[in-house]
């Protein structure tokens, strides 16, 4: 692992929550994690082990408890011009056009609107939105309002695309879709990824690395490269390497329990 | 099948039950022979309509009301908003403000209509202040609460891109807040109407509550009851132009089912 050419670098970061009745919950422990220039990162894990925190505390939307998080050795306080995120809902609103939606952001850092709109544009097309630039979330389906959560996400051309959950809410036939086309976006723009997912073939098939993370607190179990082919097809999965890779990570989760490591 | 039901629903049904509901009581009056003091038949309030509708005396007392309505509606409703703001945005002037609003929105505005004509006469300004009264509450309290009902993942995603306080309310908190906004002027400008004509009950000149008592004491019922149609059609007439404004306006919440409940 890259330990001084790292890219993003979550150093002993820990979180802790006060609940209303006082009492505190520990919900990260002592996360280590450095991730790589243009490296795709999957975190994986199952419910409440933090994953969620995780990611919010990068998109500087709440503070961490301890640590450190630093993006090419600046450190991290607060939200990122740096960053975009893509929420488990696409979060649109719903008096803005879909290019507006897009826009958000640019028109947030205030970027000159010629350029951002072009962008949008650029990344609509990408993203096969071509045609629906004028139209309003509530005209769109599940699958492609996700999609433009993704345009949003990427409007203003940050270093470094926060996803959590991004297809969670989506079908399984879209959701694979929604893969592949994330990953020629990935492969067109060359951004640093981090992504929660609780599917261990979605995280196989995207990742250059997947984290395993077990809750109670909130720990990293195992960090595991993904020595797959790019760019990954869907038929990929059916390989026996990428089975290897899906009942190795699938030992973490077995029956009822989670292993600590 | 479908088309035929709807069909029945949509017109012949309530054109039936119009004509029960007042042929019944056109009979019923007939039948019972009741006094024209006590009950007028519809034939006789129509008549009395159509008399209303061609005098100029009408025409005069209805134009004081209905500017009596709007003024006072405009005047309560942007008092209300802005102070809606004003508490949503303040924590500080929520605390120093808020009691006594509230405190005097438990007065009943009848109880305190006799002041109001006292400081400021027996002319529309009186009429205009009363309403403007009504009007006030529910905007301030629906602005407030409009202001605060942005979604928090819409928050969160806008702060997610670095945007500062102002920006969140510009783009996302004034928007969320356009529905209960509506629902407050929709609330408003049907108590507007009650405001006007308590205020003419309470004092006045002119207008169409005192040409209602007018008639009320000269026992011209049908009179009576033909003002009291022309007052509802205002109320209801008003209350379409604000649904109007507002469709078009939150244009996002038609398709979807999720408009907040109003009167
Ligand atoms: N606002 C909060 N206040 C108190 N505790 C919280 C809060 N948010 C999360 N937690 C706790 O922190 C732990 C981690 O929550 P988190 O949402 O990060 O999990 P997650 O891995 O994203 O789960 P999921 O896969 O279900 O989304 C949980 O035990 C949860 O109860
Ligand atoms: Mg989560």
């Amino acid at each position: 692992m890259p330990q001084d050419g790292a890219f993003l670098r979550i150093h002993q970061v820990a979180k802790t929550y006060t609940a209303r009745d006082g009492s505190s919950i520990q919900a990260l422990r002592a996360i280590d994690l450095d991730i790589g220039e243009g490296e795709f990162v999957t975190l994986l894990g199952p419910s409440g082990c933090g994953k969620s925190t995780l990611l919010k505390i990068l998109a500087g939307l709440l503070p961490r408890s301890a640590g450190e998080v630093t993006v090419q050795g600046r450190s991290l306080a607060g939200p990122s011009r740096a960053l975009g995120v893509v929420f488990q809902a696409p979060v649109l609103l719903p008096w803005l056009t879909i290019l507006e939606n897009v826009l958000v952001p640019a028109k947030v850092q205030r970027i000159d609107p010629p350029l951002a709109a072009a962008r949008a544009r650029e990344l609509l097309a990408m993203t096969e939105l071509t045609g629906f630039e004028n139209r309003y979330p509530f005209e769109l389906s599940g699958g492609m309002q996700q999609r433009v959560g993704i345009c949003r996400a990427l409007v203003h051309d940050p270093a470094i695309l926060l996803m959590d959950e991004p297809f969670g809410a989506l079908d399984a036939m879209t959701r694979e879709t929604m893969n592949e086309e994330l990953q020629r976006i990935w492969q067109e723009r060359r951004k640093t990824v981090l992504l929660v997912t609780h599917s261990i073939p979605e995280a196989i098939y995207l990742a250059d690395r997947v984290v395993v993370m077990a809750p109670r607190p909130g720990h990293i179990v195992e960090v595991l490269p993904v020595d797959l082919p790019r760019p990954r097809t869907l038929e990929m999965q059916n390989t026996p390497e990428f089975g290897r890779y899906v009942s190795h990570l699938r030992g973490h989760f077995r029956a009822g329990g989670m292993l600590t490591a | 099948m479908g088309r035929g039901s709807s069909l029945l629903a949509g017109a012949v049904l309530p054109a039936l039950m119009a004509a029960l509901v007042f042929g019944g009581w056109e009979a019923a009056v007939w039948f019972f022979a009741v006094p024209k003091i006590v009950l007028p038949p519809p034939s006789a309030i129509v008549l009395a309509l159509i008399e209303a509708l061609g005098s100029s005396e009408f025409h005069w007392n209805l134009l004081i009301t209905l500017w009596e309505i709007v003024a006072g509606f405009a005047l309560g409703a942007l008092g209300g908003l802005l102070l809606g703001f004003l508490v949503a945005l303040s924590p500080l002037a929520e605390r120093l403000v808020y009691p006594y609003i509230v405190a005097f929105q438990t007065l009943p505005k009848v109880a305190v209509a006799p002041i109001i004509v006292i400081w400021f006469g027996y002319g529309l300004s009186s009429k205009i202040i009363i309403t403007a009264t009504i009007a006030f509450f529910p905007l301030l309290a629906n602005t407030i609460m409009g202001l605060r009902a942005a979604p928090a993942d819409q928050i969160e995603m806008l702060v997610s891109c670095t945007a500062t306080r102002w920006q969140v309310f510009r783009m996302v908190r004034l928007m969320a807040a356009l529905p209960y906004i509506f629902v407050g002027l929709d609330v408003a400008i049907v108590l507007s109407v009650i405001g006007a004509i308590v205020g003419e009950f309470v004092g006045a000149k002119a207008g169409l509550g005192f040409m209602l008592m007018q008639k009320n004491f000269n026992f011209d019922m049908a009179g009576t009851f033909a003002i009291l149609v022309v007052l509802s059609l205002i109320g209801v007439a008003l209350h379409a132009i604000v649904q109007t404004v507002q469709r078009r306006v939150i244009f996002w919440m038609n398709i979807r089912g999720d408009r907040p409940v109003s009167l």
